[in-house]
């Protein structure tokens, strides 16, 4: 091999002096330092869970780092003293069962060796017995839907939607500081309680996810999972929807609140105060400029993420309301689509939602809105009584 | 395409004695498995293009927070497109390519045993590169559903969806067709005296993945018909309402999708288990503890395949069963590893290309394997799961591990297939450049996992903005230094120095001992089998 | 075509166009089936355009193996390679079910008690671990299959036919062509006995006992099942169909029939799945 032997050495030097450099550079950013803008490890752990896994994962780091630099030191040693370049000769060896043997053996005994704290970390994190709040998550395209099922809270019930606004994330003005890990209304737990998660979805799957709690589990449709935690310090913990569900899959953060007990009570309670108030007579009449009002919140929380607050939709996949045969046609078949949805779309069924009062609105609303001037009114009376067919 | 292949063999056909049709017609009925494999290689590398830039689509959108570019919709499909395109388009074609071309030089056969089921196996790509790809410009665009496709997201994607699954079936017929004829080939042409213990290292690992392939694709033709029925004939596998549920497509899904990954590195293995022992000079250390190594990762990877549903909910007893299967893996893949050190141990070490990209292999693939096994701890995977921390340990294995193999087996067979060297300069500036960039691209990506980053967003809150920048700069330099691979390969068709039967000294095996380039017909009676040829 | 001084060669077939033709039957069978199904005019036009083609193909092509295989282009190590072929396609085929009855499987086992345990009470309420069961939300009563009718006769049927390919291939290896062609005949005759039962059981099933694709998961698996199954036996008596043509045509010997047994090695692969069909669908 003629271009073998006349190459440059010097030059190889410098290029394995800079693999070397390379490979001592990407050990060095291996190690778990933490600086403030630079996050090289997992996020602070706030239960006991998160801490056990915490010290799980710094374990699993160095096995690795060492068993890394285990076998690339000898890689380096071959490169460095047994080249051809320095007239080393090659060995004739092939076999050895030995060896084969001993590397079959060692790493066995360093994988038993990890089995033990990683059998016993995952064991606690399953047990999800003896909770002392309960609370439904329904992961919905996208926003998360939250039911407290035990407890003093028990029939408080709400969205809990992405509240960044839409200027931000379009570059139109500055972004803030929780830049897409914020919500209207976040999850409310008391500090050091077992909150046990009950998780199901109404379309597609979603995960509900938070790092500092080292919970992370799949809500899917049509089954119940649960998960734990039990937080350890007030504050806000933050986190995302993890499994992909679509358009705004990045766009549906869970945000918890742990607070003290004292304060969770004094929430409750205002819950409820607003729960007894926003109980509405569901036989109101209702004035079509009122309801279009209210239709038109309605329809910028729930109905805009798809079909634009344009009511022009992302057409083919989200047909736009402005001029929509459905919304310009019979009553029924708009308040059937809204009330059941459709089947294989990501058109859910919001009857299962909304209340009838909202659902009214929204299609009051959508029936008056933009170029669909109908001025037809529509009763939540009207809604109900659609709703068993 | 069909240009630049032909313009390739310009300087084949003058010894050859090639009959047939000539021209356009000579590529497309051919039963040569030299031209198959041209034809795979050029394939592979185009959809490689084709995925890569697919993948800058994506970098570019995630440089800086906000969005800039696409929409979320668009980026889900350059997602899930890169995905299918880069793993069935790209990376698979690549190592049937090289499979085609090396076997029967490497076993004395003529061809492969069915040579024009062969022929075959290749023309079904493109058909399902064309539904995959022009997917994009159908209502409703290309599925968005990330390339594990899961229902019922799956279920509400437009005809798009039906494309790739349409494209699914073809790919696995190629590939069932494929693996069909390398069993054969393997198991019934060697040259007499090749027994399966003294065969080359790149057949073993191919008859193995064969099997995967055989036995792992049509499990994913299973699935994918089932997605098709619960989306246009009102079946409910995947649908609870019916008593079906989603999770069971995930449970087919990865039945198939843990031995594709093998699938993936099993060639791979194979290539460098022939790299490092030629720029060694030596044999490979521990041939028959290699052999069983791959036979044990083919088996064992049919039994871990929950290792990507920790999250979903299976119970506690699932999660422990697949952690300590999963965990098993690491000893086969380790005696691999420690063998190919062993290798080099005392040889007479040189450094051109195709050892420097074997090399790479060996240190990146082995940083991937080490944090799959972080990954295989349920405990820690819980964290992890759905983050960058899975996407920067895929593209270890699959990127540094299987891609690079590939460039070490394209740079130590060039001569052999052009009959010219290649520009060793360039090649291993590209060498370079792919190391260094890939890491830049890459390694970043593990503390974004760390911290939380989720994958599959086009758009992430504010502390992942730096790591993220990296990435991207790093994944702009590696790409456009894989264009240099275009470059080296046209130079070695037109010309360059004129490569011996044997270009590296220390090669060993029959697919040497033929001229280069090698003429169009090899072994078409079976040669004596040489022992000094022998890998073991 | 190969080189009269090297009979004893490998037979590496001349370049040919049918692998094109084939891929393009596929495009256009694929393209065709994603327009019908999306409801896009023309698509079924397409779908027919692409099984025309395939047709073609498959005639031109399997009509220049038989030729070469009539010449005596194929030497003992093609024939072998036929055998290994064949072998490791059925194993294809066998993994290709696998994937169904594990579908089966998967849903009896855990996916419907599972959605009828106390865990999932708050979301379905009341809906009671059975099988057949249509899952918790449909709600149409229906009949599920019996096995004892239809199913245990087609069972006879299935496993006769795996006797009287049996016996034809004695005939073939004995050389009494009289015995190969009644059993291929008988062969074919209780396969297309199969299949008319079958569609009459469909047709039953939809029209009398409220059985339909759409019947939850046990009208899914039932269908997915029977379906791949029903068209792999249509697909076994084509070729045992065209096995029977040859013969007659004075093609295969006592020695040299691997088409023979490749036909007859399918048939048998179809019969045990019908078995594993018969114990998990309809009986248990
Ligand atoms: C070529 C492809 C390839 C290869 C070879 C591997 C190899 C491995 N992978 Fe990886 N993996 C993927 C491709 C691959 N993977 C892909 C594509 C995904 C994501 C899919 C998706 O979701 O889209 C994935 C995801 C993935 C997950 C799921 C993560 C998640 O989604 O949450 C897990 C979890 O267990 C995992 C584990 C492993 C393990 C244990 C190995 C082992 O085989 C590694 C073994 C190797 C070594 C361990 C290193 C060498 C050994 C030694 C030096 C010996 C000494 C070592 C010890 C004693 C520890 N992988
Ligand atoms: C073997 C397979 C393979 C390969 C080779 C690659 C290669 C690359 N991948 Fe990919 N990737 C996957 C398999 C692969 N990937 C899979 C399976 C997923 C998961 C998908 C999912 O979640 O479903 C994924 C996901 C994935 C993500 C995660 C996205 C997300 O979760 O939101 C990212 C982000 O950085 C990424 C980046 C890259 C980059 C920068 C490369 C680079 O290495 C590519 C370099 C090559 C080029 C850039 C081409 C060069 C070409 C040009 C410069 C010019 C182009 C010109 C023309 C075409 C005319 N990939
Ligand atoms: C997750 C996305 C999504 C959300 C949120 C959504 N829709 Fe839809 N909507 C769809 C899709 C997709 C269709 C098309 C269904 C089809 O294929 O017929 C649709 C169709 C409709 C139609 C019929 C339009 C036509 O012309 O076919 C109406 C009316 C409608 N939606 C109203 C609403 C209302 C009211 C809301 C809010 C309460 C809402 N949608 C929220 C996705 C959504
Ligand atoms: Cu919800 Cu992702
Ligand atoms: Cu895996």
């Amino acid at each position: 091999m003629a271009h073998c032997t006349n190459r440059n050495r010097d030059r190889n030097r410098l290029r394995f002096g800079s693999m070397g450099l390379l490979i001592a550079g990407l050990l060095g950013m291996f190690s778990n330092i933490a600086s403030a803008a630079w996050e090289f490890g997992l996020q602070d752990p706030m239960t006991a869970t998160a801490r056990h896994v915490y010290e799980l994962h710094s374990l699993l780091l160095w096995v690795i780092v060492v068993i890394f630099i285990g076998v690339f030191a000898v890689v380096t040693w071959s490169i460095i003293f047994h080249r051809k370049s320095k007239g080393h000769k090659a060995a004739d060896f092939h076999d050895n069962t030995t060896v084969e043997i001993v590397w079959t053996i060692v790493p066995t005994l360093i994988l038993i060796a990890i089995a033990f704290p990683a059998t016993s970390t995952l064991v606690q994190m399953r047990d999800t017995s003896q909770p002392e709040l309960t609370i439904k998550a329904t992961g919905y395209q996208w926003k998360w839907g939250y039911e407290y099922v035990t407890g003093d809270a028990a029939g408080v019930k709400y969205m809990s939607v992405l509240s960044t606004p839409r200027e931000q994330i379009e570059n139109k003005s500055p972004k803030g500081e929780h830049y897409l890990l914020e919500v209207d209304r976040p999850l409310v737990v008391p500090v050091g309680k077992k909150v046990r998660m009950l998780l199901t979805a109404s379309d597609v799957i979603h995960t509900w996810s938070v790092p500092a709690f080292a919970v992370k589990a799949d809500a899917v449709p049509g089954f119940l999972r649960d998960t734990w935690f039990r937080a350890e310090k007030e504050g806000t913990y933050r986190g995302q929807c993890s499994e992909l569900c679509g358009k705004d899959h990045g766009f549906m953060p869970v945000v918890v609140e742990v607070v003290s007990v004292e304060k969770y009570a004094a929430w409750v309670a205002d819950q409820k105060k607003e729960m007894a108030a926003a109980a509405e007579d569901p036989a109101k009449i209702w004035k079509l400029d009122e309801l279009v009002a209210r239709g038109e919140k309605v329809y910028a929380a729930t109905c805009a993420a798809c079909h634009q607050p344009t009511g022009k939709g992302l057409p083919p996949v989200f047909p736009a309301l402005d001029g929509s045969k459905i919304v310009k046609g019979p009553k029924a078949a708009h308040l059937d689509m809204v009330l059941k949805g459709k089947a294989g779309t990501a058109m859910a069924a919001f009857g299962a939602q909304m209340s009838d009062t909202d659902i009214a609105a929204v299609v009051a609303y959508e029936r008056n809105a933009w170029s669909n001037k109908l001025g037809e009114v529509i009763q939540p009376a009207e809604v109900k009584a659609l709703r068993g067919k | 395409m069909q240009a630049t292949q032909h313009a390739g063999h310009a300087g084949h056909d003058d010894d050859s004695h090639s009959h047939g049709p000539t021209g356009l017609m000579r590529w497309i009925t051919t039963t040569n498995h030299k031209d198959i494999g041209t034809m795979y290689l050029w394939f592979s590398f185009v959809m490689f293009l084709v995925g890569g830039a697919m993948s800058l689509v994506i970098r570019a959108e995630l440089l800086s927070p906000g969005l800039q570019y696409v929409s979320p919709e668009f980026y889900n499909q350059m997602l899930t497109l890169h995905a299918l395109i880069m793993v069935f388009g790209a990376i698979m074609p690549a190592f049937v390519g090289f499979a085609n071309w090396m076997i029967p030089l490497m076993i004395g056969a003529p061809d492969m045993a069915f040579a024009r089921m062969n022929n075959w196996s290749f023309w079904l790509l493109p058909p399902a590169a064309i539904l995959l790809t022009s997917s994009i410009f159908v209502p409703g665009g290309a599925a968005g559903t990330g390339w594990t496709l899961y229902p019922p997201l799956s279920i509400q994607m437009g005809m798009g969806m039906d494309m790739a699954i349409f494209a699914v079936h073809i790919l696995g017929m190629s590939s069932i067709m494929g693996s069909i004829n390398i069993i054969t080939t393997i198991l019934n042409m060697r040259a007499p005296g090749m027994t399966l213990m003294k065969m080359p290292m790149f057949c073993w690992t191919w008859l193995v993945t064969a099997f995967l392939l055989i036995a792992s694709m049509p499990i994913l033709a299973g699935a994918v018909t089932m997605l098709l029925t619960d989306r246009h004939f009102g079946t409910s596998f995947f649908n609870a309402a019916g008593g079906g549920d989603p999770v069971l497509f995930q449970h087919i899904f990865w039945f198939f999708g843990h031995p594709e990954v093998y699938i993936i590195a099993l060639p791979a293995f194979g290539v460098v288990s022939h790299v490092i022992p030629a720029f060694s000079r030596k044999h490979l250390f521990g041939y028959t503890s290699m052999v069983y190594a791959i036979a044990a990762i083919g088996l064992i990877s049919f039994f871990v395949w929950a290792h990507h549903m920790y999250v979903t909910g299976i119970p506690l007893t699932g999660q422990l069963y697949f952690m300590y299967a999963t965990m098993l893996i690491a000893i086969p893949t380790g005696v691999k590893v420690f063998n190919w050190v062993t290798t080099m141990w005392r040889g007479s070490l040189s450094f051109e290309t195709p050892m420097l990209f074997a090399l790479g292999f060996l240190v990146l693939f082995t940083i991937g394997g080490l944090t799959g096994l972080v990954l295989a701890m349920t405990a820690v995977d819980i964290q992890l799961q759905d983050t960058y921390y899975v996407v920067a340990h895929f593209h270890y294995v699959m990127v540094a591990g299987a891609l690079f193999s590939a460039y070490a087996g394209l740079y130590f067979w060039l001569p052999k297939w052009t009959g010219h060297m290649y520009n060793e300069g360039l090649g291993k500036l590209h060498f370079w450049l792919s190391m260094i960039f890939f890491n830049i691209a890459f390694f970043p990506q593990h503390f974004l996992g760390l911290a939380g980053m989720p994958r599959r967003i086009p758009d992430y809150a504010q502390q992942f903005a730096d790591f993220n920048q990296i990435s991207t700069i790093g994944s702009f330099g590696f790409g456009i230094s894989q264009l240099l691979v275009l470059v080296v390969v046209f130079k070695a068709i037109k010309g360059g120095a004129k490569a011996e039967a044997r270009p590296w000294d220390g090669a060993r095996g029959l697919e040497w001992t033929v001229p280069s380039p090698a003429p169009h017909h090899t072994f078409e009676d079976p040669p004596a089998f040489d022992p000094a040829e022998a890998h073991a | 075509m190969s080189h009269p001084a090297a009979a004893n060669r490998y037979f590496v077939p001349a370049p040919s166009h049918w692998p094109l033709v084939g891929s393009l039957a596929l495009l256009l069978l694929a393209s065709g089936a994603v327009l019908t199904m999306n409801s896009i005019a023309n698509g079924g036009f397409v779908l027919m355009g692409g099984f025309a083609v395939l047709a073609v193909m498959l005639f031109g092509w399997f009509g220049r193996v038989i030729g070469e295989a009539e010449s005596g282009s194929y030497n003992l190590q093609v024939d072998r390679s036929f055998r290994w072929a064949m072998a490791w396609f059925i194993f294809s085929e066998v993994m290709f079910f696998a994937a169904f009855f594990g579908a089966l499987f998967y849903v009896r086992v855990l996916s419907v008690p599972d959605l009828a345990s106390a865990d999932q009470a708050l979301l379905w309420d009341g809906f009671k671990n059975q099988w057949p069961s249509a899952g918790p939300a449909v709600k149409d009563p229906f009949t599920p299959m019996h096995a004892w009718g239809i199913p245990a006769i087609n069972t006879l049927l299935l496993l006769s036919s795996g006797v009287t390919v049996t016996w034809a291939h004695w005939g073939l290896i004995a050389n009494k062509r009289q015995q190969l062609i009644i059993g291929l005949a008988l062969t074919i005759l209780l396969g297309l006995v199969f299949i008319s039962l079958q569609a009459y059981e469909y047709g039953e099933a939809y029209s009398h006992l409220n059985l339909k694709m759409t019947t939850g998961v046990y009208g899914s698996t039932f269908y997915m099942l029977t379906g791949f199954h029903g068209f792999h036996v249509t697909l076994g008596a084509t070729m045992l169909i065209v096995i029977l043509l040859r013969t007659v045509k004075g093609h295969f010997t006592a020695e040299r029939h691997f088409a023979f047994e490749a036909v007859a090695w399918y048939w048998h692969f179809v019969d045990v799945v019908w078995l594993g069909l018969f114990v998990v669908v309809y009986w248990l």
